[in-house]
């Protein structure tokens, strides 16, 4: 629910980063975090365990700068992606404008990433969303690593609807500011289409 | 409704701040914030200068949806009230209109007593305020202003080429 002031001239969204646990949600934003200028983001907040694992959530806010003199803004957040914390990925994606779904590519992980998109869903409608009404895009992560599947079998099972996709190594960077670039887009368009209405 | 943009107006937004900042002043507080339950700041009043407020806000959001479910499993809807008390300061936390979050922080120079009940009128006065704003977004038909066309898509595209790049 982007939150857009014309008083003060703000305009905030929120993206939120899902996926299966591990997948690397988080370190798409340590790596955002870590390759923008401090003038652009501001500081990462992580709701961890003491083995980093996200407890809770990640959060990065990032300013586009004013744009037709709104200061535009947003939110990047990751869910928890371990399966016993179901409860806490639902709270996260209140308010959502955007989301990246990210997938561990490798062979072992397929019906887990499955389970995470299905659960994504399920949390939307609880929500009171719908996932059509939503821009999302596809990450296919940890393409450098030997198991992978291939991507046009990720997409023949997840990506139903043809969103933008992306292939990446989160690790290294590849593919993650596409990713951003292909998210932020689609939410500044869908906020623009909703309020030109 | 779900998915649809909060639209503050400067009429409101003017209200709102007027009542933020009587509470700050009236209660001897350090800041109050207005953060919606997704997690964006509304609004601040007082002493935020050296505070990380967008974290702050985005945490405040964070622990309220965590408690309200904590309140669902217990069988109650919500806790309509949440206090953290520090050594130096406190936060008080209550929802205006089911859907924003007024937080107060305040340290020993007023008591939570006072908090509490200046809060409480706060919070009447700031539901009236967004009850209304929620109405208006509700109904497309009140001409808000369609200003994000066009123009703000392909410029906006274009800050976003030109900053999140490797």
């Amino acid at each position: 629910m982007s939150l857009i002031n014309y008083s003060s001239r703000e305009i905030n969204c929120k993206i939120v980063y899902y996926g299966c646990g591990l997948c690397g949600k988080t370190t798409n934003l340590l790596y955002i975090h870590e390759k923008l200028p401090h003038d652009i983001k501001g500081k990462m907040v992580s709701l961890a365990t003491d083995t980093d694992r996200t407890l809770f959530f990640d959060f990065l806010p990032l300013e586009l700068g004013t744009v037709n003199g709104f200061k535009t803004r947003f939110h990047l957040y990751t869910v928890p992606g371990q399966v016993h914390y179901d409860a806490s990925r639902k709270l996260i994606l209140k308010g959502v404008d955007g989301i990246v779904f990210v997938v561990d590519s490798q062979r072992n992980r397929f019906d887990e990433n499955i389970e995470s998109f299905e659960n994504m869903k399920k949390n939307l409608q609880l929500q009171g969303y719908r996932l059509e009404n939503i821009p999302y895009i596809f990450q296919y992560n940890k393409r450098d690593l030997p198991n992978c599947s291939p991507v046009e079998q990720l997409e023949g099972t997840l990506n139903k609807n043809q969103v933008p996709c992306f292939e990446s190594i989160a690790t290294t960077g590849i593919g993650v500011f596409d990713s951003l670039r292909a998210i932020s887009k689609l939410v500044i368009a869908h906020l623009s289409r909703q309020t030109a209405r | 409704m779900p998915g649809m943009e909060l639209v503050l107006f400067e009429e409101d937004y003017t209200s709102i701040n007027e009542i933020l900042a009587t509470l700050v002043r009236e209660t001897n507080s350090k800041f109050a914030l207005l953060v919606d339950r997704s997690g964006q700041l509304i609004s601040s009043q007082g002493d935020t200068e050296n505070m990380d407020s967008l974290s702050f806000a985005s945490l405040s959001a964070g622990n309220y949806a965590a408690t309200s479910e904590l309140a669902k499993i217990l069988g109650q809807e919500e806790f309509s009230v949440l206090f953290h008390q520090g050594t130096n300061e406190s936060i008080h936390l209550s929802v205006v209109a089911k859907r924003v979050i007024l937080v107060v922080v305040f340290d020993n120079k007023t008591t939570l007593g006072l908090v509490r009940l200046r809060v409480k009128k706060a919070v009447e006065e700031l539901s009236g305020i967004f009850n209304r704003i929620f109405q208006k977004v509700a109904e497309r038909g009140a001409e808000i202003p369609s200003f994000l066309g066009d123009t703000f898509s392909s410029v906006a595209e274009s800050e976003i080429d030109n900053l999140f790049k490797d």
